[in-house]
């Protein structure tokens, strides 16, 4: 079915991304040299990732191990056998004038991942993921700041061989949203099961994304553009706004989309062409003879499986429903394990009671303020003790709410030890029922003219009355009476 | 059997980044031609029902531990480039990105 384009039809996207992971393993992925980020230049480099003649590649086992684990958090099937092969073309980024890659019988084959969009949750299935070798760092000399037009490149090839997996999704993703939603919970992903420390900004993870726009209703798809450089969700989401909206533009002007490569420029806030990609089978992939099959023993397959960590989706879930807390909550503690460690302990000494309450001051009260100073929760003055206790003061009604964030705020700062605080900033709240009727009497007569009001008033300017008594019983108490039963003492004493 | 084209050996020389003139282009049109028909006897076996093969020897799952061995001195790992400077290879202008 052709859909014929005027300027009112509607669009949709259809988005696919690609994104590699360096593995946080010891050595490359081929031999013995150091996985290591910031080396001087060349000096994690053998004969074996230089490819010198004579030498042979043999597979670091971890790496296997870490893609099989790859393969049970995404739900992937691992098929009996895997293959490498060699994906050749001619950069000096690669030695080798090839780079040893998977291409039909990679080690994991289609997975998914749920995410979270406005619409609910929503599966993006995953193709595949794969083995490859990650290629060496050149460098341009020359004026533009781009390699076009360069007089020559420094390589260094510290990186060259360092072990990548290559997630590829299927082109379920329909919007930005989506597309960080979906780099976001892989980020975690990959983060829990401990295979990658995934930093876009540092390029161990690193996200293409091929995007291609469509007529809503059309079955066909679009011509799509892969587009590349990347270095933040941000600029992820930025990137493919700006190519969805270049795409329409072109198909409603009636001109052709070209199928290339192109490179989003993040100062500029745009994309713009690179050479046009050689097609897959320019890449002229054969298998590897210098490495043998990889065969996922059973006894492999169940080692991994048994050593599984709680993924994110499940510790979201065991939060709700343990803690009590609600699904942002839960997704902001298990995006950032070391407030997530942190509550945790606070619970693990006051108990799941008070898992609501310190889940919130954390985030609000403790993250807030910590982020304004710039500073990380592992070496701030307050400890997960200090937390715990302020919870069970707010439990046991020793403590308002915003007596809480007081002290809280005071240990944010500068820490302490809880109990002398609350004496220190006369915090405690007082629920002796006696002391607060005292006060009460007192401040109804006080103000005797408002109290004889409240026969005759409407149920609002009663609530505003009533705020006002309050108001004033708080003061009088200087803020520690326990307001909940100033306000039944206020109620009883005015009738109806 | 197909023949190889020019047109063929141009696009290789291409992929490869590799300057041929139209005469290297013939004598290598040529003798690719020739290798080709070498292999073509592979083509006349029956294989129907074998397995592909992917390594030569019946042998699989051969790994190293990941712990690491010494490098090469940056000494050595320039001695053999023909141009290098701060450490690093140094090599002529590259077209397009680097992937
Ligand atoms: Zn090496």
């Amino acid at each position: 079915m052709t859909i014929t384009i005027s300027k009112d039809t509607q669009f949709e996207a259809v988005i696919g991304l690609e994104v590699h992971v360096e593995l946080s393993t010891a050595t490359k992925l081929f031999c013995g040299c150091a996985n290591d980020f910031g080396s001087d230049p060349n000096t994690n480099v053998c004969p074996v990732c230089m490819a010198l003649p004579g030498s042979l590649p043999v597979l670091n086992e971890r790496v296997v191990e870490f893609a099989l684990r790859i393969g049970e958090a995404l739900d992937f099937d691992v098929p009996t056998q895997s293959v490498f092969h060699r994906k050749n073309y001619f950069y000096p980024d690669m030695p080798k004038n090839f780079q040893t890659s998977q291409y039909d019988q990679p080690i994991c084959m289609d997975g998914k991942l749920e995410i979270q969009t406005s619409e609910g949750t929503k599966v993006i299935r995953i193709e595949r993921a794969h083995m490859e070798e990650d290629t060496g760092k050149s460098t341009h000399v020359g004026s533009s700041g781009r390699l076009h037009g360069a007089d020559y490149s420094l390589v260094d090839y510290n990186r060259a061989g360092v072990p990548l997996m290559e997630i590829v999704s299927r082109p379920d993703i329909s919007s930005s949203q989506e597309a960080r939603a979906y780099v976001s919970e892989l980020r975690a992903v990959l983060k829990s099961i401990d295979v990658s420390d995934v930093k876009m900004e540092e390029g161990s993870m690193r996200v293409d994304a091929n995007v291609s726009v469509r007529p809503v209703g059309q079955e066909q798809l679009g011509i799509r553009a892969e587009i590349k450089n990347m270095n933040s969700l941000r600029s992820l989401g930025r990137a493919v706004d700006f190519e969805i909206a270049r795409q329409i533009a072109l198909v409603k002007s009636g001109e052709p989309v070209i199928q290339e490569t192109r490179h989003w420029d993040e100062n500029a806030g745009k994309t713009s062409s690179m050479r046009s990609k050689e097609e897959a089978n320019d890449y002229r992939y054969f298998p590897e003879p210098d490495l043998v099959p990889v065969v996922p023993t059973d006894d492999m397959r169940e080692m991994v499986h048994s050593s599984m960590p709680e993924l994110p989706a499940q510790k979201r879930t065991r939060l709700v429903d343990d803690w009590n807390i609600s699904d942002s909550d839960a997704r902001t503690l298990v995006s950032n394990p070391e407030l997530y460690e942190f509550v945790q302990v606070a619970v693990s000494i006051g108990g799941t009671d008070i898992a609501k309450d310190a889940t919130s001051f954390a985030i609000i009260e403790v993250a807030g303020e910590l982020n304004e100073k710039g500073l990380a929760i592992d070496v701030a003055p307050i400890t997960s003790e200090n937390l715990a206790q302020v919870c069970t003061l707010v439990a046991n009604a020793e403590l308002s709410r915003n007596q809480a964030k007081t002290l809280l705020g005071y240990l944010v700062d500068r820490g302490g030890v809880v109990s002398s605080l609350v004496q220190e900033l006369g915090l405690k709240q007082v629920s002796d029922t006696g002391a607060l009727e005292a006060i009460v009497d007192e401040v109804l007569a006080q103000y005797s003219d408002d109290v004889a009001q409240w026969a005759d008033a409407d149920e609002g300017k009663r609530k505003k009355l009533q705020g006002f008594f309050m108001g004033k019983c708080m003061a009088q108490s200087k803020g520690q009476g326990n307001p909940q039963i100033f306000n039944s003492l206020i109620e009883s004493k005015l009738g109806n | 059997m197909t023949k190889i084209t020019s047109n063929q050996v141009r696009h290789v020389a291409n992929l490869a980044r590799l300057r041929v003139s139209d005469e290297e282009v013939q004598t290598f049109t040529n003798q690719l031609e020739g290798l080709l028909e070498h292999f073509s006897a592979i083509s006349a076996i029956d294989t129907k029902g074998v397995q592909p093969t992917s390594h030569p020897i019946a042998i699989n799952n051969v790994f190293r531990k990941d712990v690491p061995t010494p490098s090469l001195s940056q000494e050595q790992v320039l001695s053999n480039a023909p141009s290098s400077e701060d450490n690093r290879f140094s090599v002529p202008q590259i077209l397009g990105e680097s992937e």
